[in-house]
């Protein structure tokens, strides 16, 4: 099964991210990428896939600062082709991003193309559903995990209150994975450097022109709220029910 | 002649899973029934029976080589941390274990060495764990085998160059709440007497912070000069080449190396034994030489002018623990004791367990990362272990020079249910309160 994994970058959350003086985007001198964590699940996914069934792994990313440490890491961890799409303007949130990486594809992507369920910057669990539909493809969204068949995959997707719904899907298909089967695993310091000087990165320019899903109007913080009421015991807690007429 | 034994059936050579033994069907001895399994005598078993697949593995290793030296004295057993805190563990137990075909790469026997070197104080054949462990763990570590809770340390250090995955440029955020002036080189990168390394732990843990500040306000006394790297400063990665990682340690080196070599100093200060021990004898190896002082013998070479500023009393009973990368690995017994008796007012008492002999916290060779691995193999932490026995010899304050330490003893002084009875203190944050 040969297997597409589109990678994402999003701003690294272990810094205080501040809001730029436009006020509609960040300061781009907080902000710092790092792959996003469901797509990292997407990957785990697809080279537990090809080492349980064979197959090939290629990973996919816009050009940007860093990229090609991230795509060199996902080698290293077991993924046989990295692609850099240059030219591609991911403003304009998924609609956008997926009509970048279906042009960069060139209407293939394998049997199966795999990414994250959702992004730190978008909650919006777009990306996977767009590109099934620009290609005309199956998309199960919220997959947790996924078996091959004959020219089919059997997934497990999650749905609220513990359910588990097991789908059975025709190939070619999109899958919007949730979690993978396992951790992500690490790839070691050294297999990423001997992977930098013996491996490739393949570019392909990318002219899509799906148009803007969004414009960012305006981004601010979250308000800060007057801060909790720390009560001492059930007595004190019936007192505050009362008194806001609830009991 | 009564018959006294009788055997009716010629005896049987039969085979176990594991061993062939001799069993008669019947036999009687002196009017005893010993039929069957009773009278079952085994053969001795030959250790080329077993599969030696893992020892070769292992002693193939570059640095695995003295794993087959080991002639099972077992001097080595009661001399192991992880052994007397009921780990079944030292180096004869390993060697036992291999030659019995145990998969060592793939078993706990790989995880629970602290590289501590206290069986190599007293191993006559030289079996050396600090090589044969990290050799071992970087294969396992390429095979994709690592323990969830390590593998997250080396994800983090990869990222961010600190274990805890904070922000690379908080490193110097402590300093925003220092109450004494901290030059950070990469600003004000004029000559400077002391480059500081500060290290992961007094850079982002909370009691570590503590002691950064109280290392920022003696130095300040002094008039040391000193600069840090903020945040172009990383990790060691002393810790990380020991727990298998050892392309992630060249890559910190070779980083650090850079930095130090874009400032002048007369010589690198460091908080911690494992930053000492990599810059003192790991990073030369890639080139970067540097003079490099612990913070306590730093401070005891300048004991004429520390000790007139130790004015307040500290009237309290004081015990000391020899961190294994300062004491056994360096040979640094003297400077921390030396600071220690410096303190006006203080009781020092010795553990039983001390300088050479001395018993390891549990959070050196990455075991700083595998605590609930650790715990899952032994019925108790090493720090639990060292805590009780400070308790024992009647200390109120357990004095500390490692920054790993604090935190693993503040944690087992609560789960040893010794809260309230023994303070840690690093001895920086002693000095710090007997200075006006």
């Amino acid at each position: 099964m040969d297997m597409t994994v589109l990678l994402k970058r999003v701003p690294d959350l272990v810094e205080d991210l501040e809001v730029d003086d436009s006020g509609k985007a960040l300061d781009e001198d907080s902000v710092s990428l790092k792959l996003n964590e469901f797509d990292d699940h997407a990957l785990e996914e697809a080279l537990l896939l090809k080492e349980g069934g064979g197959g090939t792994v290629t990973v996919i990313a816009l050009d940007g600062e860093d990229v090609d440490k991230m795509l060199y890491t996902a080698l290293a961890k077991g993924a046989d082709r990295a692609l850099k799409v240059m030219g591609g303007d991911p403003d304009g949130g998924n609609q956008a991003l997926a009509g970048i990486f279906v042009a960069a594809l060139d209407g293939h992507g394998g049997d199966l193309i795999l990414t994250g369920v959702q992004a730190a910057d978008d909650r919006d669990g777009q990306l996977a559903p767009r590109v099934g539909a620009l290609l005309g493809r199956p998309c199960i969204e919220v997959v947790t995990e996924v078996n091959p068949g004959d020219g089919k995959v059997t997934v497990h997707k999650e749905l609220a209150g513990g359910v588990v719904a097991e789908y059975e899907v025709d190939l070619p298909a999109v899958l919007g994975i949730q979690a993978a089967r396992q951790t992500p695993r690490y790839a070691p310091v050294s297999r990423v450097r001997q992977i930098q000087e013996s491996a490739t990165i393949d570019t392909v320019t990318s002219a899509a022109t799906e148009g803007a899903g969004f414009t960012v109007v305006a981004m601010t913080p979250p308000e800060t709220g007057e801060g909790a009421q720390m009560l001492d015991g059930v007595d004190e807690l019936v007192k505050v029910l009362d008194a806001k007429g609830v009991i | 002649m009564a018959e006294k034994s009788s055997y009716k059936t010629t005896a049987e050579r039969r085979r176990t899973k594991d061993q062939s033994f001799v069993e008669k069907e019947q036999a009687v001895v002196e009017g005893i029934d010993i039929s069957g399994q009773w009278n079952r005598m085994y053969e001795p078993r030959e250790i080329q029976d077993y599969d030696t697949t893992y020892l070769d593995k292992l002693t193939d290793l570059p640095g695995g080589e003295s794993m087959g030296w080991c002639y099972q004295c077992a001097q080595c057993v009661p001399a192991c941390p992880v052994d007397t805190a009921g780990g079944d563990y030292a180096p004869r137990k390993i060697f036992r274990r291999l030659q019995n075909g145990n998969d060592f790469f793939n078993h706990r026997d790989l995880w629970l060495c602290t590289t501590c070197q206290n069986c190599l104080r007293v191993c006559p054949k030289e079996v050396d764990m600090i090589q044969i462990i990290p050799a071992a763990r970087a294969l396992a570590v390429l095979e994709g085998n690592v323990p969830d809770e390590l593998q997250e340390m080396f994800q983090n250090v990869a990222e961010y160059g600190n274990p805890m995955g904070q922000s690379p440029r908080k490193r110097a955020r402590w300093t925003r709440k220092a109450d004494a002036a901290v030059r950070v080189l990469p600003k004000d990168p004029a000559p400077v007497e002391v480059l500081w390394f500060v290290g992961d732990y007094y850079a982002y843990h909370g009691r570590g912070v503590d002691a950064a500040n109280a290392m920022t306000r003696v130095y300040n006394r002094l008039g040391v000069d000193f600069g840090i790297l903020g945040a172009d400063e990383r990790s060691d990665g002393d810790s990380q080449r020991l727990a298998g990682e050892p392309g992630l340690f060249e890559e910190l080196a070779e980083h650090n190396i850079a930095q130090f070599r874009k400032y002048q100093f007369d010589k690198i200060v460091v908080s911690g034994p494992h930053a000492y021990n990599a810059i003192k004898n790991e990073y030369p190896k890639l080139g970067g030489e540097f003079p490099v002082e612990h913070y306590t013998q730093f401070l005891s070479a300048q004991m004429p002018k520390l000790k007139p500023l130790l004015t307040r009393p500290f009237t309290r009973k004081v015990t000391f623990h020899d961190p294994c990368y300062l004491g056994r690995h360096n040979g640094e017994y003297d400077a921390p004791r030396a600071l220690l008796q410096a303190v006006p007012g203080i009781e020092f008492t010795e553990m039983y367990r001390c300088k050479a002999q001395g018993y390891c916290c549990g959070g050196g060779g990455g075991g700083m990362w595998l605590d609930g691995y650790a715990a899952l193999h032994q019925t108790e932490r090493l720090s639990e272990n060292r805590v009780k026995e400070a308790v024992e010899v009647g200390a109120e304050v357990l004095a500390v020079c490692c920054p790993y330490e604090v935190s693993r003893f503040e944690d087992a002084v609560k789960s040893t249910d010794n809260d309230g009875k023994l303070e840690v203190l690093d001895i920086i944050e002693i000095l710090d309160r007997c200075m006006e």
